[in-house]
């Protein structure tokens, strides 16, 4: 499993990359190991309003559907398009390719989230 | 907790990742599901598929009383013959799709579904008169199934010059050492083999049976395959899968199963209520691709002219045409190719389109 510094992260395994008021979401290592080959990829309407742990998204494998939740309240100012032809880009690079951009409501939200050593930490204790 | 079978330890040992399925623990994929896939396709693959369940049916009965069980006719087949065939209730519903080797007319062993091995099994012996000796055989066997292009030329390099059975034949082979039944018989849509082996028979070492199929395989490129792949090949091949095409709701008739139902017949289990329902569906199971994009899963909505009437029994990508599609239960028996068909995908409408099933189908020696 896979973290990056300087990131927060879900206890459903998305991810949080903060540029000034926006926020970069993506899936994280372990979120794209455990779903195996990812196929399909829904990504939220530019415009958006999303509330904290509604859905922003959907990730495919080949077997299941799987919800992508917003770790934070915000509205969608981006879509990664590119994963429209491209699903696989977030196995091969999880945090390089977030699914949408959103343009944070509160910032205090994002002190309710992990960083990388208490997520590593989550997910051991959740027996993975 | 979930049943193991005897290859758990080499399976782990080899970074399978496993998945709970049909009250058992098995590897859902080795590498990469889409890779396994294309390894199925393009060259081999090794399913261990120990899961499935064996029951022997014996007596001079024998032959009678399961063909009584059955919708399709084994009376005519001969010897060393598989043959599919629905198994239905009175109401003509089904308890089970299994496969019968008749060995001979005193013994048949029935191939069943590792989630209604018991079930089956109960079914079966409370339709005995006792003139017939029926036994779970279950746990005493390890089925492996070698499947692809180049399954042929890997078991051919391990059994010599010795006759491979034809499709839907099988024979008993002694294969690494070990007694084994060999069948030209598989779920994949691809031409192969299943392979038997009893535990209990001398020299029975499944460990081994499994690293030297491998290793036979490896210049042909051989890859050990999950259920996960499993899935995606049998649904291109738009074969069905029990509690999906089939169930104690579907009838073989409504899933497009007509020529595995012999109405002609003397008479078995749920001939009466197919012979009623059989030119007076009201439903039907149908292949169809996605036009949209969006994947169809197991249970979705579908509408037809903007009507709910059906839904998704089972749904998914298609690797090997680069599609995603799926079959559905659809209560209208008159939509032909091309039709359009809507799918609904977490509350949005999508297009797709009735087409010809299988999805996927390869010329092979048959």
């Amino acid at each position: 499993m896979n973290t990056r510094p300087g990131l927060y992260y879900s206890k459903e395994h998305e991810w949080v990359r903060v540029e000034g008021d926006l926020a970069y979401i993506g899936i994280t290592d372990y979120a794209q190991e455990s779903l195996g080959s990812i196929v399909y990829v829904e990504t939220p309407k530019v415009g958006k309003a999303i509330g904290k742990d509604e859905v922003l998204g959907v990730v495919e494998s080949v077997k299941a559907a799987s919800d992508v939740f917003s770790p934070i309240s915000g509205t969608v100012v981006e879509a990664n398009e590119s994963l429209q032809d491209s699903p696989e880009l977030i196995n091969e690079a999880p945090y390089e390719n977030h699914i949408a951009v959103l343009k944070i409501q509160d910032p205090a939200e994002l002190e309710q989230l992990f960083n990388d050593t208490q997520y590593e930490e989550y997910v051991k204790s959740q027996g993975a | 907790m979930d049943r193991r079978t005897p290859l758990y330890n080499v399976q782990k040992a080899m970074g399978a990742k496993f998945t709970s399925f049909g009250g058992w623990e098995l590897p859902v994929s080795y590498s990469d599901i889409l890779k396994e896939h294309h390894a199925v396709r393009n060259a081999a693959g090794l399913f261990d598929v120990s899961h499935m369940g064996e029951i022997l049916v014996t007596g001079e009965n024998a032959l009678a009383f399961v063909n009584n069980l059955v919708t399709n006719d084994i009376l005519p087949s001969p010897y060393y013959k598989a043959i599919y065939s629905p198994m239905c209730y009175e109401n003509g519903t089904v308890v089970d799709d299994i496969l019968v080797y008749k060995i001979s007319d005193t013994s048949l062993l029935l191939i069943v579904n590792a989630s209604n091995t018991e079930k089956d099994y109960e079914w079966i012996s409370s339709h005995s008169d006792g003139t017939v000796n029926v036994q779970n055989l279950s746990d005493q066997y390890v089925q492996l199934a070698l499947q692809g292009p180049k399954a042929e030329t890997i078991l051919r390099s391990l059994l010599g010059d010795a006759e491979l059975p034809g499709f839907f034949k099988f024979m008993e082979a002694e294969l690494l050492g070990m007694k084994v039944l060999i069948s030209r018989t598989g779920y994949t849509g691809e031409d192969g083999f299943e392979i038997y082996l009893k535990l209990t028979d001398e020299g029975a070492d499944p460990e081994c049976l499994w690293n030297g199929l491998l290793e036979a395989g490896k210049e042909e490129g051989i890859q050990p395959v999950g259920l996960g792949a499993r899935d995606t090949l049998r649904l291109e091949a738009a074969l069905p899968l029990y509690g999906h095409e089939l169930s104690d709701t579907i009838t073989p008739l409504e899933a497009g199963l007509d020529k595995f139902v012999k109405l002609v017949k003397d008479n078995f289990i749920g001939k009466e209520a197919l012979s009623e329902q059989s030119g007076n569906l009201t439903r039907k199971l149908y292949g169809f691709v996605m036009e949209d994009r969006g994947i169809p899963r197991n249970g979705y909505e579908v509408l037809v002219n903007g009507q709910k009437t059906g839904y998704v029994t089972s749904g998914g990508p298609f690797p090997s045409l680069n599609q995603n599609g799926g079959l559905a239960i659809i209560e209208n028996t008159g939509l032909k190719a091309d039709d359009k068909i809507e799918i609904l995908i977490r509350d949005r409408s999508c297009a797709a389109r009735i087409v010809e099933i299988p999805f996927y189908g390869k010329k092979y020696k048959k």
